[in-house]
């Protein structure tokens, strides 16, 4: 039944033709900071670790002693629940700790590398000659399974379920992202031979979502998407739900397309090399472009000497929307190939702000000026700038919000855990980080990324 | 602003968690924030926030309200002028009239606000800004003569019953400031109607003193069309009068001009809705039409569209009543269906009800209600896509 509500919303929405989709809302925030593409030095990490708060939905269990001698790609830790699921070392050395907090919880498995890069031996292999299980298990057994993240729930995928299709969103589009095409340079076989087998683990299709004008165009055997448009565009969730969304009862899996290289790699080359460049960026940066290290590098090794001195700045792994605030000791998130430093605002004092100008300040509402600044970059620190509220202003959400959801009764749904509601308004659909814009523009300041992430979480043990 | 950045710091332990002011900590939290932007940072989720929050956005609509108000000061001067024949210039009759609207002002403040700052601390919540608004509205929406002790009972009633009662702004169904309006409006009907209270007839802190002119009548237009015998009846003010807002009636709600400057700033700065602001106008106009053409042969079905949307609260209550985004539809094509509804329902409650004189108040209130159902036939819409989706694919 389509009402003529239904009608006007999905005019307002965007169109698919020819495997072009526009994506009209949304919003890209023009931050100071933005890398050159030239690759800079630094990478030279002296330990590495696992870090299992990058992944969702799995229960660590060490399989490593400190003390232990491993190679690139030796098990250090596998998901208690699907112990299949192995998380590697990505260098060769020796395990120095297991790093536990509260309740023993793991926080990192650090390996102190030996400076020879030896690898566990994986055997090359054509992905072509390969049927679907031999390219699952070969992930599996490499490490390489926790990059393959499935929807619903955002969580690490369960091998033994058959996902509908596999997304891949080969750009990103977040504040100062890396240049997926930078990225791909002299890369291609890798990614060609990772979107192979990621084509073998599904009987749908592999879809990648790309800009026009991109060359991962020429990419074989998968159905290429145009996209266009601003921040959230390259959110895979976004591409799904215009490509082919996600009904109850069926599974998408979904890879970031950096991971994807690191999967072509392993049948390319035999070995789980976790190479990767991640891009510096920030307005507290004073050295800014891409680092080629290797994936659980410390944040040191990748910004140390090149942040701007002082107390107050704020350290992120991967973007200002969705990254984990990190400090120098800690290490690379998982998924992550991008550093911000932007600045912490904790020392900042403005006097009777809410009722000033603010010229040199951000916002999407028309109440500052910043709408008829054209493209002026902003420094933005991390201060919240308002009290929590209750939702007041209505349409805030959905003007940053491209999918055909209503994010904000969504939301509402997932608050009261209504089972039944969160279903029927596409709870299946979406990720914590498709509500980050939200997040952003939202006067009333409540932490939504969070909610969205609890109410996944519920829900998977509810229905699990 | 250092000094008192200091002095804030330096008393601030008095009235955290075991300080010996700590029962005041929502009243001191709330001046903090009000004086400088709170300076913490994000825990969890965006690094990065807009730099809107409810406070900016009160301030915006208090902004829009400030031509409204400032001539419906001048106005209530303009009108006592009026009905003791005297002209004592433009500064004078704006004293008067600023005199006479002040103590409102502040009654609905100190009441209102004070109720709020109780309850926050109570809850143990900070202050919310919601009331900033509500609280000049409420003066701006009564009768010049309204006595200030009833305004303040009205404003105890609709704080605590139709928003604190609900949890506070964000939660509430009805429009705070309606709800004060509307409990006058039934509790006290003599103070709230008729054609005596529209005018100061007497003077304001011995400002303003004189005798009434023979043959004064401070009847508001809408008065004048309900009681008229005729469908075409004698109004003592021009079309122009009406739309400059020189004709008598609650404090702010006279002037369109004024009104239409409040619009445009709430429009341009996206705080208020244009959906359901031009889409109320639409509604009012259009019903307006159908009453000329098949109403009845009374003076408020016959009276032309333009002048329903120019008398009474039609302006003020479309432009800053109706939008209140907590109490009106909120999805976007609900808006459309909402603010509609609100004007072609004022309009038939002016036209067919014997009774009251305007409708804006009442027609606002019902579609509060119908707000949340508004919205739940969009978003089932949406549910029901995803529904067919599913049985599509089997």
């Amino acid at each position: 039944m389509f009402t003529f509500a239904g009608k006007l919303r999905i005019n307002n929405f965007s169109c698919i033709m020819a495997n072009v989709i526009k994506i009209k809302k949304g919003l890209d925030i023009n931050l100071k900071g933005k890398a050159s593409e030239a690759l800079i030095a630094g990478g030279k990490s002296d330990s590495y670790a696992i870090v299992p708060d990058s992944y969702n939905g799995i229960f660590p269990k060490v399989v490593a002693k400190v003390g232990d001698k491993v190679k690139a790609g030796s098990a250090l830790m596998i998901d208690k629940n699907h112990p299949e699921i192995k998380f590697v070392s990505p260098v060769s050395g020796e395990v120095t700790a297991v790093n536990r907090g509260e309740k023993r919880k793991v926080l990192s498995i650090v390996v102190r590398p030996d400076g020879e890069m030896a690898y566990e031996d994986f055997g090359k292999k054509s992905v072509a000659s390969l049927k679907g299980e031999e390219v699952k298990d070969a992930l599996l057994n490499a490490g390489m399974w926790p990059f393959i993240k499935q929807r619903p729930y955002d969580i690490v995928a369960n091998p033994a379920e058959a996902p509908r299709d596999i997304f891949v969103s080969a750009f990103y589009s977040a504040p100062l992202a890396p240049n997926f095409e930078f990225i791909l340079k002299g890369q291609e076989a890798d990614f060609q031979a990772g979107l192979d087998a990621l084509a073998k683990l599904t009987a749908g299709k592999v879809y990648v979502g790309v800009r026009s004008g991109s060359a991962v165009k020429n990419m074989k055997g998968v159905e290429i998407v145009e996209v266009e448009g601003p921040h959230p565009a390259a959110n895979v969730g976004v591409q799904i739900n215009h490509i082919k969304p996600i009904n109850k009862g069926e599974v998408v899996w979904t890879v970031n397309p950096a991971d994807v290289i690191v999967m072509g790699r392993l049948f390319n080359k035999g070995v789980a090399d976790f190479s990767r460049l991640v891009v510096i960026t920030g307005s507290e940066t004073t050295e800014r472009g891409y680092i080629k290290t290797i994936a659980g590098c410390t944040i040191k090794s990748l910004v140390g000497g090149k942040v701007l001195d002082g107390e107050h700045i704020r350290i992120i792994s991967g973007n200002v929307l969705t990254g984990t605030k990190v400090g120098m000791d800690d290490y690379l998130m998982a998924y992550d190939n991008q550093i911000t430093v932007i600045p912490e605002g904790d020392e900042v004092h403005e006097f009777l702000g809410f009722a000033m100008p603010r010229l040199n300040q951000f916002s999407v509402s028309h109440s500052y000026c910043s709408w008829l600044m054209g493209k002026k970059e902003y420094v933005i620190d991390a201060r919240v700038k308002g009290g929590k509220r209750a939702m007041i202003m209505s349409n805030e959400y959905d003007k940053v919000f491209p999918m055909d959801i209503y994010p904000e009764y969504l939301l509402k749904a997932i608050i009261a855990f209504d089972i039944d509601k969160m279903e029927n308004l596409g709870i299946y659909e979406v990720a914590p980080e498709d509500f980050a814009l939200c997040e952003f523009v939202d006067a009333s300041k409540i932490e939504l990324q969070k909610i969205v992430r609890d109410g996944l979480n519920l829900l998977y043990k509810e229905m699990n | 602003m250092k000094a008192l950045r200091n002095y804030l710091d330096k008393i601030k332990p008095n009235f955290e968690e075991g300080g010996k002011l700590a029962m005041f900590r929502s009243v001191f939290d709330g001046f903090e924030t009000f004086l400088f932007v709170p300076n913490t940072t994000s825990k969890t989720g965006v690094h990065i926030h807009d730099s809107i929050d409810s406070k900016r956005v009160m301030t915006v609509v208090i902004i829009a309200l400030l031509p409204a108000l400032l001539f419906g000061m001048y106005n209530v001067g303009y009108q006592h002028n009026l009905a003791i024949g005297s002209d004592p210039g433009f500064w004078m009759t704006f004293l008067f009239g600023f005199l006479a609207v002040l103590p409102k002002i502040i009654v609905s403040y100190v009441v209102g606000l004070g109720i709020e700052f109780a309850v926050a601390q109570w809850k143990k919540e900070e202050i919310q800004e919601g009331f900033l608004v509500s609280g000049i509205l409420i003066p701006m929406i009564v009768p010049v003569d309204t006595p200030l002790w009833m305004i303040a009972v009205a404003t105890a009633f609709a704080v605590i019953f139709a928003k604190e009662v609900f949890g506070g702004t964000g939660y509430n169904i009805f429009n705070v400031a309606l709800v004060t309006r509307a409990f006058l409006f039934f509790a006290y009907p003599t103070a709230m109607s008729g054609d005596q209270v529209w005018v100061r007839t007497a003077d304001t802190f011995g400002l303003g003193a004189g005798q009434v002119v023979d043959g004064f009548s401070a009847a508001t237009p809408l008065g004048i069309a309900k009681v008229a015998t005729t469908a075409t009846p004698e109004y003592p003010w021009s079309f122009s009068d009406m739309v400059f807002g020189f004709i008598p009636g609650s404090i702010g709600e006279t002037s369109v001009i004024a009104i239409a400057i409040g619009a445009v700033i709430l429009l341009l700065t996206n705080i208020a809705s244009w959906k359901t602001m031009f889409s109320v106008f639409i509604g009012g106009a259009l019903m307006a039409i159908v009453f000329n053409v098949a109403g009845p042969d009374t003076a408020t079905a016959q009276m032309p569209w333009y002048m329903h949307l120019a008398l009474g609260g039609f302006a003020f209550g479309a432009v800053f009543m109706a939008t209140d985004p907590v109490t009106s539809a909120r999805t976007e094509t609900g808006k459309y269906i909402y603010g509609f509804l609100v004007g072609a329902m004022a309009i038939i409650i002016r036209v067919l009800n014997p009774g009251y004189p305007e409708g804006m108040m009442l027609a606002i209130l019902l579609m509060n209600v119908f707000a949340p159902l508004i919205d739940y036939y969009v978003v089932d819409a949406n549910i029901n896509r995803r529904l067919n989706r599913v049985k599509l694919n089997k």
